[in-house]
């Protein structure tokens, strides 16, 4: 089972793929998210995304800024207005 | 009648002028594709961000909205954001917008608003400067920018939301030609602020009925979505802008050198027939010469 994790940005789909985990740098700090989380919103402050393909593998860290994070039935989904790396 | 020799000065001037038309053409095709793909490309965030925004939209509501969705509760002075090319050859393309542009105008004038332009792009500023000089807020420059993009939606919502916050004006139209295909681009007119609520039945593609839980709040999510959200619309303007530029271009340069080569062929049989004339004209004059001997 695998979380499904998109991370767009505004001139395109950056990301989109099945991912252990993702720790979002939250407004309110950070939180990670794992398959069938709770449906919920946050904003998001600039930092660091941080993606871990697999269980206790090394995290894949995306820079984003002016970001928005979603988690519904489909998943995990990060809009950011930039993204770096 | 013209003689033979500025008949094939003519002839060679129009087949430049047409290789310059076929360039520009197949250039613009080229470009096209680009835009197109990129509009294309752009469109997952807008629909998400949509989605978002309709679902939060339906919960705050009343008192506690954002100013950004709820307006200033009046609604005297309007801010039209044209949005137009910076270059030329692309057709009826900025004629048309600006049309649409005046049209709403005068209707806004009419009901007795004020009514301000804030102006995206070169080609508007001549002829809405020629009946509106005075009502022209700001010029927008987008011609330094080879690549048109996020950062200057970005500039330009910026710019949209202090003069919304300073008061300047209530409410804001955005002006802008939608893509429909290369011979097609309609000029539209949206309001861009206060922000429309968007239709609440989005509602069902953003996760139903499920209780979903806000970090911080609702209020604070939609306040810093609302103006994320006004910047996706100029984006998405200005990506529309770029691919009706080219379509629009696309066919006028293929009208141009189709016009061309008719005119080409015209000429050279007219360039033939004069030649023909000619030797005509010689012959004559030498049999006559010989039966007069």
């Amino acid at each position: 089972m695998a979380l499904h994790f998109e991370l767009v940005a505004p001139a395109k789909l950056v990301r989109s793929d099945d991912v252990h985990m993702v720790v979002v740098p939250g407004t309110d700090g950070e939180f990670g998210v794992l398959e069938g989380h709770a449906p919920f919103m946050s904003t998001i402050r600039d930092g660091a995304v941080q993606v871990f393909k697999t269980e206790g593998g090394t995290p894949e860290t995306i820079e984003v800024r002016g970001g928005f994070a979603e988690v519904g039935e489909n998943g995990l989904t990060v809009l950011a207005e930039h993204v770096e790396g | 009648m013209a003689s033979l020799k500025e008949l094939k000065g003519r002839i060679n001037s129009v087949k430049s002028t047409q290789k310059i038309t076929k360039a520009k053409q197949m250039v613009a095709a080229a470009k096209l594709r680009r835009a197109q793909a990129a509009a294309e490309a752009a469109r997952p965030y807008a629909e998400r961000l949509t989605g978002v925004m309709a679902s939060l939209a339906s919960k705050v509501s009343g008192d506690s909205a954002p100013k950004l969705l709820a307006g200033t509760g009046a609604d005297q002075r309007h801010l039209l954001v044209v949005v137009n090319t910076d270059k030329g050859l692309c057709g009826g393309l900025n004629a048309n917008i600006v049309k649409a542009a005046k049209a709403k105008a005068r209707a806004l004038i009419a009901e007795g608003k004020d009514v301000q332009f804030y102006l995206v792009g070169k080609k508007g500023r001549a002829p809405i400067k020629r009946d509106y000089a005075e009502r022209i807020e700001k010029h927008f420059d987008t011609s330094e920018v080879r690549n048109i993009g996020f950062p200057e939606a970005e500039a330009i919502a910026d710019d949209l939301i202090e003069r919304f916050e300073k008061g300047e004006f209530d409410i804001a139209h955005l002006v802008y030609p939608v893509f429909k295909s290369a011979l097609a681009q309609d000029p539209t007119v949206d309001q861009l602020i206060p922000v429309p609520s968007p239709e609440t039945d989005a509602t069902a593609a953003t996760g139903g009925d499920a209780v979903v839980s806000y970090e911080p709040g609702e209020e604070e999510i939609l306040e810093e979505l609302l103006p994320r959200y006004v910047k996706t619309q100029l984006f998405g303007a200005l990506l529309e802008r770029e691919a009706s530029e080219q379509g629009a271009s696309m066919t006028a340069m293929d009208n141009a050198t189709r016009n061309a080569g008719d005119l080409i062929n015209k000429l050279t049989i007219q360039y033939n027939r004069s030649r023909q004339a000619a030797i005509t004209t010689e012959l004559i004059e030498i049999i006559a010469g010989a039966e007069a001997l």
